[in-house]
């Protein structure tokens, strides 16, 4: 069983302390939602978790045999060249370059499995396409199957429907919830949690208080303040 | 014409001039990709400043063999610029714009203060646009630029997934496991071994143009990152024998003949390519 213990973890920058005091544990088939106001510290944390960033303190450890570049990532739209001339098939097998550290090519199981995860994605008819050609949808789709060719265990989704219109957004989410119920464990930022009110198992919030809660409490807490308000 | 030519090229100086010249454009294009690719369109331009000064602090030192200095002090340079690009106290193009200008102007200032031969422009003329150098390579000089060719050439084929991914997505490569910084190391390292042998051809001011121009033009006709490698080299290569050729039959300077082809040759993609 894999899990992420993050421990009285502080981010920031050289002085300036952006999160303080950070607790929370995800565990294997997780589905944590982290919101926050804009410069929260939200990426921050996300990239800290990926080993991109050194905490300022405190700990983030990982059980369950899980290793640190056994970790899918899809950044936020913005730190992703559009117009990189690259193919579709070529972005997602660049997900197995980590893994190819004692080997210079990728071999046939890779490029099976980057079929696989292209169809799972739907944009396997696109394989040959031209990435910046594409439509938001489909780059941020491209993207995702990228990840999972880097991870079977984890995924880290920063702002996965930012700039996408109402049905590519619906279709994003509905892939992330497939991953999940197949077993994936799902840590995402998002703006907007009703969205995913339905599928998230934890929620955490960052900001002058950090609060860690099931989606449970989550819901009941925001019906109490509904009744106050 | 074509007996003019075969006359050429029953010299050896012209055959060397050619194989060196096809394997620093081979080179210097296939870097030219990373470079234009991760916004760093400049590095080889204030590399090559900077080799500048330190030829001219080599040559005013009255060393022989200048290559013991230019080459680590650019080196050096490259790793330093690459490193600094996203933090530091000078951002990525404003620290190349302050390196290159200030080696530039101290490399000229010595070469004043301290002439080594009664032609100081002659000599900085010859620095920075390339030179008949090209024409007066010893066999010793094409076995070395081969030797080091065909290592940038071995370095990118063996390591083109690791480069395509740091390329595309640097922190996406770096979370997943691709030791980034080991990568980016060998990068700066091969960009400043090939700038430095790329002044002998087209000289200090000019470099910018071997390393960007097939590449725009090869992005301009192709979508895969495959395609735009193979072809930029290709293009570059072709320009580089296609301007030695003509700079022979005209007798005009290698170095600005060879520029000049790629600029054509981006111009006609340009009109022609899917991609403009």
């Amino acid at each position: 069983m894999i899990s992420i213990e993050v421990k009285d973890l502080s981010l920031g920058y050289e002085k300036q302390v952006v999160v303080k005091d950070l607790n929370f544990t995800v565990h294997e088939g997780d589905y944590l939602c982290i919101v926050g106001e804009n410069g929260s510290g939200k990426t921050t944390l996300l990239k800290t978790l990926l080993s991109l960033n050194e905490p300022l303190q405190g700990s983030i450890v990982f059980s369950g045999g899980l290793k640190r570049n056994e970790i899918g990532y899809l950044p936020q739209q913005s730190n992703v060249q559009r117009d990189f001339p690259a193919t579709v098939e070529e972005i997602v097998m660049s997900g197995f370059a980590g893994k190819n550290s004692r080997r210079f090519f990728h071999d046939e199981s890779q490029k099976k499995t980057a079929k696989e995860n292209m169809e799972k994605m739907r944009v396997a008819d696109l394989s040959s396409s031209s990435f910046s050609h594409l439509s938001g949808g489909q780059q941020q789709r491209v993207l995702l199957a990228r990840a999972l060719c880097a991870t079977e265990k984890v995924l880290l989704l920063d702002e996965p429907v930012a700039g996408l219109d109402q049905q590519s957004s619906t279709s994003m989410y509905g892939l992330i919830r497939d991953l999940n119920r197949e077993g994936m464990t799902i840590i995402m930022i998002t703006h907007d949690i009703e969205d995913v009110l339905q599928d998230a198992t934890h929620v955490l919030q960052i900001g002058h208080t950090n609060r860690f809660t099931d989606i449970k409490t989550f819901r009941s807490g925001r019906k109490e303040e509904d009744h106050v308000g | 014409m074509l007996a003019e030519l075969s006359l050429y090229l029953s010299f050896p100086f012209v055959r060397y001039a050619l194989i060196v010249s096809v394997l620093i454009a081979l080179c210097s294009s296939l870097l030219g990709v990373i470079l234009v690719l991760r916004r760093f369109s400049h590095l080889g331009d204030g590399l090559s400043h900077v080799a500048f000064g330190a030829m001219a602090a080599a040559s005013v030192a009255g060393l022989k063999n200048d290559m013991a200095i230019v080459l680590p002090v650019t080196v050096a340079t490259a790793v330093f610029l690459l490193k600094n690009g996203k933090r530091g106290m000078i951002k990525g193009d404003a620290a190349i714009a302050m390196l290159s200008t200030a080696a530039l102007a101290f490399g000229y200032l010595m070469m004043n203060l301290f002439p080594t031969s009664g032609n100081i422009s002659g000599d900085v003329c010859t620095t920075l646009f390339g030179s008949t150098s090209i024409l007066t390579l010893k066999r010793s000089d094409v076995v070395l630029c081969s030797a080091l060719s065909f290592a940038v050439l071995l370095i990118y084929i063996l390591f083109y997934e690791k480069i395509f991914a740091i390329t595309f997505d640097e922190d996406f490569a770096k979370a997943t496991g691709v030791d980034t910084a080991r990568y980016n190391l060998l990068i700066a390292v091969v960009i400043a071994v090939v700038v430095v042998l790329a002044m002998n051809l087209v000289g200090s001011l000019l470099i910018s143009a071997l390393l960007v121009f097939p590449v725009l033009s090869a992005m301009r006709l192709f979508a895969s990152f495959r395609n735009v490698s193979v072809f930029a080299a290709l293009i570059s290569v072709f320009c580089a024998v296609a301007g030695i050729l003509i700079s022979i039959l005209a007798s005009t300077p290698v170095g600005s003949t060879i520029v000049a082809c790629d600029f054509v040759i981006f111009l006609l993609c340009t009109v022609f390519g899917r991609n403009g």
